[in-house]
């Protein structure tokens, strides 16, 4: 079970490296309410009576963009903390209380913002709510829990390090965005996470954590009615007060060509090329998911992995993704291949870049990724906990409620000179960063 | 849905004794064709789309030692066409109609699957029947493909120092089960795999009688079988395979292994024998698995991760889906800075202490809730649904399904003291520790 579980979780990786910039599902299919109550909280529910169970997912405003860089990690701190003991419960009583249902809630800090989940069975929806609501409002911050969690992340920093990807991963996102809070990892370094103090964390739980700047998606066996009572019950208390805007490091300015090579006792290269891309906002959003999924989005269909995979034998993953943040993401293409073909791997793959930003796609290509993209949809959206996540990134990312009809029609109308321009304007075959980690002698790369 | 909402009165009536009456999950129903292919199928409406499974009884349990790896390649080989649709066909016909397509191979069994919209689903009937009979396998794309998986090797296992142990670790607790070997087969077999090794096994295993197919979501049961009869219903069963017979011997004494990797850490695994389902001890070992591992409010993390602070990670699990019988492991990485050997004690200071003191009523009421919630919060998936039925027929029939739940249902404080005393001894374990070196170059 355990391997046999590994392919499987990477299959849905690869899908998820392009399901990110794919936000786009048929809304109306959901019959969705959305509302903003008195305290400023922003409220979107479907209701889903076929199971007696309840998704719930909040977005906080919170992340990375909002934490000073020498305090790199606050946001990802603030997260892991929520569940470890509030005003009135301890930590093992959280746990406790919620595994005993059988249910489960989770927090974690990304990129753009902070996710907070709660999984329940209908008939335990009030326990749950209540917890859910209680780590969000009222986590105490203990100093003790505060330093066991402290290096338990610094440990998991650590032991990251053993895998290549983490290693490229991260030295990629430092190349391209400097200084920029996307440039380093969302759990900080060993030293930030070490400046962080119990103050920060209160500070930067009261600042950000309130209701005018958090949004609650629940999906599942609710009505409204039920909703309203369990919010009003357990998040009445809650109080929208003034925000601030931080100044985030701007991005780097021009691209110039960087290579990064990390030298490793592995026998496989990790390869990722890239630079920075578009942001969730940019109108070519659309061309370039069609473009995107023809160079390497789009699984076994994609030229990259026809080329490197198929007719190469050359690696068993090679893919490409552009991540659309709020703000400038990256777009990367990234392979395994054996240290001894890194240089043609790394060859081809600039090679189809380059393709791709000089001639137009064929008539073939374009059809097939556009069917994939609009008939897709639906069954990205085939569980309740995917369509609660759905609801609140839609929301977060200001896409409408509309957004689902108006999305066959914006994917339909890319064109191939479209695919074209897209390429020439967000791909770059020379100012690129590569990063290897590799057994460097035996990867003698060229560039 | 009238069934549903009498079915949700009753849930606010009972509270923990027994969560969920049986008849919450979906009507189940079964087919077999003359050629013997069984067909499961289970409806549900909420969402315009279905799945299609394919399950053949074949995977690493069923190779010949030097030849290890053949399920797994076979698998990739049948993504190569037939003379009908070309080499890739497959995928890209899928992702054309919307769908995604994968497969996966395990110690028992090999499953293909596609998720699409429901109107759609009789192409993974025409695809999955004509590649079940037709695969051409071109011997140049045997080799390419062999290189492929080469790669997926160094990635999942020769780069990754824990994957590495665990596959040191299956391999000397099984010296003559083919459970010794992994899935993905040992590198040096993987190259000496030819055309026609391969060739044969697709023969012999993927036979309508060797197979199931277990089709759920927005489907009309009798539109598809009469679909799946029309397409599957001639292709020949063949004899000829071999049942596997081999049974490992008992354990007489602890076994040890030791690997030295570049790693950052170093990682302990614990491997006890144990039986599969359905086993009579397997239902109390489940719960002893939850019981040990099953959230921050386990025995593993709240004594190894949260007090004592010598791991990083810790997890028990319980291995009972499986053809024979496999292993109940534990797995924990040290903090930075901890003696590997610290945490190899507090690990059997756990085990003795749940083989000494019964634990709580509440704690196996606990581990009880997270088993039956999971299964129900798992109808939220039509893949998931069709998934657990497909794996219960593999290891018998779906039906076992229910059994296993009532099983659950029974288990006392008592049976899981009993249990773990039975099989997580000295006698019966195989200890690996991942001893990290540092970059010699």
């Amino acid at each position: 079970m355990k391997n046999s579980k590994f392919r499987k979780i990477l299959f849905f990786l690869l899908i998820f490296n392009f399901a990110f910039l794919i936000l786009h599902f048929p809304l109306y299919a959901l019959d969705v309410q959305k509302r903003v109550l008195n305290n400023g909280l922003t409220v979107l529910h479907s209701e889903k009576h076929n199971i007696p169970i309840i998704m719930v997912t909040m977005i906080v405003k919170a992340s990375p963009l909002n934490e000073p860089q020498e305090k790199a990690g606050l946001s990802n701190l603030v997260a892991e903390l929520l569940d470890e003991g509030t005003k009135t419960k301890k930590s093992s009583d959280i746990s406790e209380e919620i595994e005993f249902i059988g249910a489960s809630i989770g927090a974690s800090a990304g990129s753009d913002y902070t996710t907070i989940t709660l999984s329940v069975l209908k008939k335990d929806v009030q326990k749950g709510f209540e917890l859910f609501s209680d780590i969000i409002q009222n986590p105490a911050f203990l100093q003790e829990e505060l330093e066991r969690k402290r290096e338990l992340i610094k440990g998991s920093l650590k032991h990251r390090e053993e895998e290549p990807s983490f290693l490229a991963g991260r030295a990629f996102h430092k190349e391209v965005f400097g200084e920029h809070p996307y440039g380093r990892l969302v759990e900080g370094t060993p030293e930030t996470i070490s400046s962080i103090t119990r103050e920060d964390l209160v500070e930067f739980h009261s600042r950000y954590f309130i209701p005018n700047n958090a949004i609650l998606s629940v999906v599942g066996d609710l009505t409204g009615a039920e909703l309203d009572l369990l919010i009003k019950r357990y998040m009445g208390d809650w109080k929208s007060t003034g925000m601030t805007e931080k100044q985030i490091n701007p991005m780097p300015g021009e691209k110039t060509r960087k290579v990064v090579k990390i030298d490793k006792d592995v026998t496989q290269a990790t390869i990722i090329i890239g630079h920075m891309g578009i942001s969730r906002d940019n109108p070519d959003y659309y061309a370039v998911s069609v473009m995107n999924y023809i160079l390497g989005g789009g699984g076994f269909s994609s030229r990259l992995m026809q080329k490197i995979r198929d007719d190469m034998g050359l690696a068993y993953d090679v893919h490409s993704f552009f991540t659309p943040n709020k703000e400038k993401g990256v777009f990367q293409a990234g392979v395994q291949t054996k240290n001894e073909s890194a240089n043609t791997v790394i060859e081809e793959i600039l090679k189809q870049i380059e393709r791709i930003r000089k001639e137009e796609v064929s008539d073939e290509e374009i059809s097939s990724a556009k069917s994939y993209l609009t008939g897709s949809f639906p069954r990205r959206l085939d569980t309740n906990r995917k369509i609660a996540d759905f609801l609140a990134s839609v929301e977060f990312y200001n896409l409408g409620l509309d957004y689902a009809e108006k999305y066959p029609l914006y994917i339909n109308s890319v064109t191939k000179a479209d695919v074209l321009r897209v390429a020439r304007k967000y791909l770059d075959p020379e100012n690129f960063v590569l990063i290897s980690v590799a057994n460097q002698k035996k990867a003698e790369l060229r560039y | 849905m009238l069934l549903l909402t009498t079915m949700k009165k009753i849930l606010s009536i009972i509270f923990f004794i027994i969560l969920i009456p049986v008849s919450l999950y979906a009507e189940v129903k079964e087919y077999t064709l003359k050629n013997g292919l069984k067909v499961i199928v289970v409806e549900d409406h909420k969402a315009p789309l279905a799945t299609f499974q394919i399950w053949y009884r074949v995977g690493s349990r069923n190779e010949l030692a030097g030849k290890s790896g053949m399920s797994h390649l076979l698998e990739h080989m049948m993504f190569k066409g037939t003379p009908k649709y070309g080499s890739k066909a497959f995928s890209k016909i899928v992702q054309k109609n919307g769908g995604i397509d994968n497969a996966f191979t395990t110690k028992d069994y090999t499953m293909y699957y596609q998720s699409l919209a429901s109107d759609r689903i009789n192409l993974s009937i025409e695809l999955e029947a004509d590649r079940m009979n037709n695969l051409i396998m071109d011997p140049k794309e045997v080799i390419a493909e062999r290189s492929v998986v080469m790669e997926e090797r160094r990635m999942r296992y020769e780069d990754d120092p824990q994957t590495s142990l665990y596959e040191e670790v299956v391999a000397t607790a099984f010296k003559s089960h083919p459970y010794h070997w992994p899935v993905i087969g040992w590198m040096s077999d993987l190259s000496s795999i030819e055309r026609d090794d391969l060739y044969s096994h697709y023969r012999a295993y993927y036979s309508p009688d060797n197979a199931v197919i277990v089709v759920s979501g927005d489907i009309a049961a009798d539109e598809i079988i009469k679909k799946i009869k029309a397409l599957f219903e001639n292709i020949p069963p063949v004899s000829g395979r071999k049942n596997v017979l081999s049974k490992e011997a008992e354990q007489q004494g602890e076994k040890r292994v030791a690997l030295k990797k570049e790693a950052e850490l170093p990682y302990i695994i614990a491997a006890y024998h144990t039986p599969s389902f359905p086993s009579e001890d397997s239902y109390a070992l489940e719960v002893l698995g939850m019981i040990l591992s099953g959230g921050k409010s386990s025995r593993l993390y709240k004594s190894l991760v949260y007090e004592k602070k010598l791991a990083l990670y810790a997890y028990a699990d319980y291995n009972g889906f499986n053809k024979d019988p496999y292993l109940f492991l534990f797995g924990a990485t040290s903090s930075p800075g901890r003696d590997v050997k610290d945490l190899e004690n507090a690990l059997y200071g756990e085990i003795d202490r749940i083989k000494n003191e019964l634990p709580l009523e509440k704690e196996v009421q606990k581990a009880k809730n997270q088993i039956e919630a999971s299964f129900i919060m798992g109808l939220d998936s039509i893949y998931f649904q069709a998934e657990i039925l497909g794996m219960f027929e593999m290891i018998g029939d779906w039906k076992m399904k229910e059994q296993y739940l009532e099983g659950i249902r029974k288990v006392m404080p008592d049976d899981v003291s009993r249990v773990a005393k039975k099989y997580l001894n000295e006698e019966n374990r195989t200890i690996g520790i991942l001893i990290p070196m540092k970059n010699s170059k």
